[in-house]
């Protein structure tokens, strides 16, 4: 599969980074490069296999839903680059 | 006096509980190199008031029975600190102050060690040169210029320079195992699920594994021992008996048996690595042990697999930097997405940009099947491999790295020569089995080299044991002339 400028800034569009220019044109080079590499997968037949789907030999716990934290509003709005006393402040997203 | 920042953690720790050195004495010790160590770039953040007054409340009221009594360690700056800044080597975390505390370092304390810093590495550990820091690349001891591995590339440096008695990493692709190599140091990844991973920043969850780097075996059965335990804050945490891993330590592997990976000799493998992999398995038969020739067949396809299941994951976690809920925001951008957008831009650096793509991508509709689940059937394969040896072999024992140290800058511009250095280390992280690096020689250049012995899963008792053995009968012993001091 080969990878073109048109697809990373797809991909780019699907998480969230904007690229200008040079930097699409020399991400679309490494990639190119990266995918050559790993796409020697490809030798392989797995038709048969079961993809691995936990590396634990036991499957994951679960846990009892109940509450064991909270009220720790202020430590939660600490880190945030904008906020007031009750919320985190974003760009206006309602007209 | 001799030298106490010269000392094993071992020796420092007996040395307090013997009441022949104090806490404050042995923390002004470190703080003194630590303060000459700028050239090294080993630290991010350092917090050497507080280390100083914390080994004063321990010098008063002695708590000799713990593990690590009024021990100061630096650790990764991957381990989120309470009150303490936590970058993860990137912009997007550069006023980051963790309102908690992850449970690795918890554990630590509470066996009376406390914080001296906050050390540098690779962005959201993706690298292997420490060169991907937004905080600068980190210089290896053993000579200037030269990368000191990565992503603990700051814990390496540090530590083999003597600014902390030991040190925290984590491994997900090799980042503890390789800068332990290229430093003359002891990296140890423990099995998937035995040390926490909560507090840690995320980078690929399925393959995280934080462990210990010292300057001994003896050192990183201790450190094991105060690092591995049940969390039920990480929902793949191993619910086990805690260990005593350094009262267990015996140089005693007699009749054990070491396999050989054949498909590990690489072609154009240099004649001194070579040389390390046989000399490593002389001195484990003159010791005792049985050499049994295997084969790990799926071998050639551990990176291809890593490349795509490790950048996925890092898609997925690294989601959650959108300049909202903390870490950096941009001021550019006229709306909602366009602030993500910049955000994310301006607050990654290449190497991560570069990773989150790759993952987005795989993960993307049309290709997920050809991409990730094509790795994911091939890690079982590679999973199988290491399962069907272990019925034959007790460890396996490899080169730790292709190379010693290369130059700051020499392998920058090329991604896929970059991600070659984890060729020998990447396969015990995919199938979550424990691995440790032990020095074991040198280059012609006369830098470090180690050798690296693979074990099953929860068996780091054994591979301590063997590294213990390596370490006895190898001639490699680490003498640094402290040129950065000047």
């Amino acid at each position: 599969m080969s990878i073109d400028k048109d697809k990373i800034k797809h991909v780019a569009k699907l998480a969230r980074i904007s690229l200008d220019e040079k930097k699409t044109d020399s991400l679309t080079k490494d990639l190119s490069s990266i995918f050559k590499f790993i796409e020697q997968l490809n030798e392989l037949d797995t038709k048969k296999i079961e993809p691995l789907s936990s590396i634990l030999n036991e499957p994951l716990r679960s846990r009892e839903d109940e509450i064991n934290d909270g009220k720790i509003k202020d430590q939660v709005l600490e880190n945030s680059p904008k906020k007031n006393e009750e919320f985190f402040i974003v760009p206006k997203v309602v007209e | 006096m001799t030298d106490i920042t010269k000392k094993s953690l071992t020796q420092i720790v007996k040395a307090i509980k013997n009441k022949e050195v104090s806490s404050t004495e042995v923390t002004s010790a470190f703080i003194k190199n630590i303060e000459k160590s700028k050239k090294l770039n080993a630290f991010i953040t350092t917090c050497l008031d507080q280390a100083l007054k914390k080994a004063k409340e321990f010098d008063k009221k002695q708590k000799l029975n713990l593990l690590l009594p009024g021990i100061p360690i630096a650790v990764k700056d991957l381990f989120c600190t309470k009150g303490v800044k936590t970058t993860a080597g990137s912009k997007m975390l550069e006023n980051f102050i963790p309102t908690y505390e992850s449970t690795i370092t918890e554990n630590l304390w509470s066996e009376g060690a406390f914080l001296l810093g906050k050390l540098n590495c690779d962005e959201y550990a993706m690298g292997s040169s420490n060169e991907t820091s937004f905080y600068g690349n980190v210089v290896n001891p053993i000579e200037d210029k030269y990368v000191p591995g990565g992503s603990s590339g700051g814990s390496a440096s540090a530590l083999a320079a003597d600014l902390t008695p030991t040190t925290i990493g984590t491994d997900t692709g090799g980042s503890i195992r390789q800068p332990a190599s290229f430093t003359g140091t002891v990296g140890l990844k423990p099995t998937y699920g035995l040390c926490s991973r909560w507090g840690i920043v995320a980078f690929a969850s399925s393959l995280d594994q934080a462990g210990p780097m010292t300057k001994t075996v003896e050192d990183c059965a201790l450190m094991l021992e105060s690092m591995a335990a049940f969390d039920k804050k990480d929902s793949t945490s191993i619910k086990k008996n805690k260990e005593n891993y350094s009262k267990n330590l015996k140089d005693g592997i007699k009749g054990l048996k070491i396999g050989i990976p054949k498909e590990y000799r690489v072609e154009n493998m240099p004649k001194e690595i070579d040389n390390l992999w046989e000399n490593g398995k002389k001195i484990l038969k003159d010791a005792g042990a049985k050499i049994i020739d295997i084969s790990l067949s799926h071998t050639k396809y551990a990176l291809p697999t890593y490349y795509i299941v490790a950048p996925a994951e890092a898609s997925s976690n690294l989601a959650r930097y959108d300049g909202v809920k903390y870490g950096y925001r941009s001021t550019k951008g006229s709306n909602l997405i366009e602030m993500y957008e910049n955000t994310r831009s301006e607050g990654f650096g290449d190497e991560v940009k570069r990773r989150i793509l790759i993952g987005t991508y795989v993960l993307s509709s049309g290709y997920y099947d050809a991409y990730y689940l094509k790795a994911q059937k091939v890690r079982k394969l590679i999973k199988e491999d290491f399962d069907r040896s272990f019925k034959d072999v007790d460890a396996i024992l490899t080169p730790s790295t292709p190379s010693a140290a290369f130059k700051i800058g020499e392998k920058k511009d090329d991604p896929i020569s970059m991600y070659l250095n984890d060729i020998f280390t990447v396969p015990a992280n995919l199938a979550g089995i424990p691995a440790i690096s032990v020095p074991s020689g040198r280059d012609k250049k006369g830098f470090p080299l180690g050798l690296q012995l693979i074990g099953k899963t929860l068996d780091e008792q054994k591979l301590l044991n063997i590294a213990l053995a390596i370490e006895k009968r190898s001639v490699f012993k680490q003498s640094l002339k402290k040129w950065w001091e000047n």
